[in-house]
């Protein structure tokens, strides 16, 4: 019973019919939505001050989104996944500090990258492993890592702090430096975010951590190895955290017991308002960068524009709402276009069946 | 143990001595099967019987606290579906098991993706060979849409065409025709045919015996987790098959008493959420069991959440005792008299940590709350006083429900709504996953109610039940009341043929 395919004309003619087109262009509008409106706003920002997008403007808007973007792609892999890591922001504050230390006393800098990409790893394992295998729900758990690993960051650092001058200057010029308009960060950022979506696109376990996030039970069923994807998916999120925390220390080089508070909540954000469902099984790593990008551009726009920066959290509140609404009315439309398909299809059948 | 009278081909996939227990629910004991390449074995047996369980456990989901799993003779041990499913064993469940936000060909290659170099998916080849697979089961549906919003057939066709996409060497289906009309349950015939001609051993569960009969050589029956019969089908009757399956006088477990309805208890006009249900119209007399039958997902329990008000309706009226209801307020459809024991009793029916005293209380705090504060004691002697008249057998009144075996969490769920006094009560599901017994009092006491001039609408999957218990039958189809049987005239097939729409075809 090998599945063969007789005569491949209809074959040729399937993936072209209407239903997937729909959806596609419905998923793929959502991702261009986030793109347009980023692009819009740049526009008007631009006209209403012309210094906006000078070589230097470009260079901190992607510099200032490199990190969220970095945070985020490891973020939406533990949402599709149905859950979340809140233990980013510490788990980023803690490898910063742990590379700045390494350079500090004179350390390799390509090693001390790799230190904080290892510890990160390390941190997401412990995540992944408590939720994996304690059936706990992913919000609690990680709120607790959220505050261990923020609590054993206080205890080491004290009231030290890492400033750009205990660090080699190559380093601190990493950061800033790039091709023409394109920092280092920024294309380190792209390479991950391109590997990244090839990966859940195109690979098996990709695949399944969408699968997953979708129908756990169904997941089991198919024999997917649940918790061990979810352990990857966390790992994966860890490390990612600690590549943003390198990349922190190069670009502010300062560096604290408080860096990294409060930012997995800028994080779920940028996932949220990217379109990535928190409820699992739906959205892309790209649209999570572009929600990133957006978000941190707010920074960067309200002040150009001479709107107070008190406003940045507000509008990033807005969006957020705004995101999560025109979800659920695509979500609805999308659902009623589709169901309608399949009465159509239905009603056909059975004319078919009556005629015979 | 009885084997097969002459040495034949040796079983592909055997059950020896399997036991499996639940708590203190013995959902398998000492349960032996053989399937043989080639043969397709039926498994019969009532609903609570151990089938699922036992399908679960060839499938690698549950694992036998005794006794062995043999493939090709070897014991093995299935650590989990996967493993299953790599030793060639396929099953299509009961409820399908999709992915809603994966494409048809994605939920049907899952795991097992056509791959080109380096490891990539193939999403070509992935939907050419769905585009394959529904050519093969001869329907129309397009393998890139998302399975989210296929109705319960198209979800059930996917499941099917899963099973087809690998190699199996045991197919195994538990009622995968509840769901299919004529012809779609005629084309999986002939597939499940050719596959056995093949040489793949399939295994088929159904309780429609007519298709026991139609595709099967030999028939295991299930009783209270036991293998009661292994024997081939030639010669055998329906009766002969039912007699095995059910092992007791029917009259014992159906008591219905006759009862003269009244006057119109309940009154459901037109009733239509969008979607959902459609211009639903029926009434309930007192004194009167109505039975309400469909296939899962006909909308059978979303009608009854609409009428007690948790679920809102777009149009239509439903009066309770000639007293209109508004919509979506179930304190208003209680006071007027209507109780809803819902069909998920661990997640809607009890508060599962709170004692049993508390869990009977919790519909009757209107009465028992003076100055604001709950009366603790007339709370309890209310509650002591149902929990005894239903017989629930419990250690103390203060345990926690979940300590409850599922048939007495049951009956504190039923005390619990007849503590309001109700003038209508829906049961959904009233006994599922229950043991025989208490199943035989469940409908002793839904029997008794009626007779004291309660108007019951019962909303059941299983079969005999509705038509041992009810008056009446209304049948649903895809959101739409299809039928309106009276007891002298349902029957099992009148009442498929309604649920699965093929008597408007």
């Amino acid at each position: 019973m090998t599945v063969t395919t007789p005569n491949p004309a209809p074959v040729a003619e399937a993936p072209r019919s209407g239903g997937s087109r729909l959806v596609e262009r419905l998923l793929r509008m959502r991702e261009l939505a986030i793109l347009v409106v980023f692009l819009v706003m740049i526009a008007i920002t631009q006209a209403g001050n012309s210094q906006f997008l000078s070589e230097q403007g470009v260079k901190d808007l992607l510099l200032n989104a490199t990190i969220l973007v970095l945070v985020a792609t490891g973020q939406s892999l533990v949402v599709i996944t149905r859950n979340v890591d809140l233990s980013v922001g510490s788990t980023l504050g803690i490898s910063a500090f742990a590379a700045g230390t390494f350079l500090q006393g004179g350390g390799n800098a390509l090693v001390a990258v790799l230190l904080a990409v290892l510890l990160g790893t390390g941190l997401g394992l412990l995540n992944g492993l408590l939720v994996s295998l304690g059936q706990v729900p992913a919000l609690v758990v990680t709120l607790g890592t959220l505050y261990i690993i923020r609590g054993v960051d206080s205890i080491w650092v004290g009231s030290r702090q890492i400033t750009a001058a205990d660090l080699p200057g190559g380093f601190v010029g990493f950061g800033s430096g790039g091709l023409s308009v394109l920092p280092w960060p920024a294309l380190i950022a792209l390479a991950v975010l391109v590997a990244t979506a090839s990966c859940l696109g195109h690979f098996g376990s990709g695949r399944e951590l969408y699968a997953l996030g979708s129908n756990p039970e169904a997941a089991r069923l198919a024999g997917i190895p649940v918790r061990r994807r979810i352990l990857a998916a966390y790992t994966f999120c860890g490390a990612l955290a600690g590549l943003a925390g390198a990349m922190y220390l190069a670009r502010f080089g300062n560096v604290d017991s408080g860096t990294g508070n409060g930012y997995e909540l800028t994080v779920v954000s940028a996932v949220v308002v990217g379109g990535v469902v928190f409820t699992g099984g739906s959205g892309s790593v790209y649209g999570a960068a572009l929600g990133a990008l957006l978000l941190t551009s707010i920074n960067s726009v309200l002040p150009a524009l001479g709107v107070s920066s008190v406003w940045v959290l507000a509008v990033n509140g807005v969006l957020l709402l705004l995101a999560i609404a025109v979800d659920r009315i695509v979500a609805l439309r999308v659902a009623a276009a589709l169901k309608k398909k399949s009465d159509r299809r239905r009603t056909a059948v059975t004319k078919e069946n009556a005629d015979a | 143990m009885t084997h097969p009278p002459d040495p034949g081909p040796a079983p592909v996939l055997a059950l020896k001595g399997v036991s499996k227990s639940f708590g203190a629910v013995h959902a398998l004991r000492d349960v032996c099967l053989e399937l043989l390449p080639g043969e397709v074995h039926a498994l019969a047996g009532e609903n609570g019987a151990g089938k699922s369980t036992l399908i679960k456990t060839l499938a690698g989901v549950h694992r036998p606290d005794a006794g062995q799993v043999l493939l090709d003779g070897e014991p093995v041990v299935f650590h989990g579906p996967g493993d299953a499913r790599d030793a060639g064993i396929a099953v299509i469940y009961q409820e399908p098991t999709l992915f809603p936000d994966l494409s048809i060909a994605e939920n049907i290659f899952m795991g097992r993706q056509p791959k080109r170099a380096l490891g990539r998916i193939d999403h070509r080849a992935t939907r050419a060979a769905t585009a394959a697979l529904m050519k093969r089961l001869g329907v129309g549906l397009d393998p890139g849409r998302p399975a989210r919003g296929l109705s319960i057939a198209d979800q059930q066709i996917v499941e099917i065409a899963k099973a087809l996409s690998f190699d199996a060497r045991v197919l195994i289906m538990d009622e995968p025709t509840a769901a299919l009309t004529g012809s779609e349950v005629a084309r999986l015939f002939g597939v499940v045919r050719t596959l056995s001609a093949q040489g793949a051993a399939v295994l088929f569960v159904s309780h429609r015996l007519d298709e026991i009969f139609q595709i099967c050589r030999r028939v295991t029956t299930l009783r209270d987790g036991a293998r009661i019969a292994d024997e081939p089908l030639a010669g055998m009757t329906e009766d002969d098959l039912v007699r095995r399956m059910v092992g007791r006088d029917l009259a014992a477990l159906y008591p219905k008493q006759d009862a003269t309805p009244g006057e119109v208890a309940l009154s459901v006009r037109r009733l239509t959420r969008e979607g959902v249900f459609t211009d639903v119209s029926f009434e309930v007399r007192r004194g009167e069991i109505v039975g309400l039958a469909g296939l899962v997902g006909a909308g059978r329990t979303e009608v009854a959440r609409a009428v007690f008000g948790v679920d809102r309706w777009d149009a239509g009226e439903v009066e309770v005792v000639g007293r209109r209801l508004p919509r979506g307020a179930p304190s208003t459809a209680m006071a007027a008299g209507l109780a809803l024991v819902p069909e998920d009793r661990r997640a809607q029916g009890l508060v599962m940590g709170m004692s049993i005293e508390r869990n009977i209380g919790l519909t009757g705090l209107r009465t028992t709350v003076t100055a604001g504060l709950v009366d603790r004691r007339a709370e309890r002697s209310r509650s002591l006083d149902w929990a005894v008249r239903l017989q629930v057998k419990y250690a103390r009144i203060a345990d926690a429900v979940s300590t409850l075996s599922g048939g007495n969490q049951q009956k504190v769920v039923l005390a619990k709504w007849l503590a309001t006094g109700p003038k209508v009560l829906i049961v959904d599901e009233p006994t599922r996953g229950i043991d025989v017994g208490t199943k035989a009092e469940v409908h002793r006491l839904l029997s008794r109610l009626a007779a004291e001039g309660v108007a019951v609408l019962m909303i059941s999957s299983d079969l005999p039940e509705i038509l041992g218990m009810a008056d009446r039958v209304l049948v649903m189809h895809e959101g739409r009341l299809t039928a309106d049987i009276p007891r002298a005239r349902a029957t099992e097939e009148s009442v498929m043929a309604a649920a699965t729409g093929r008597a408007a075809v």
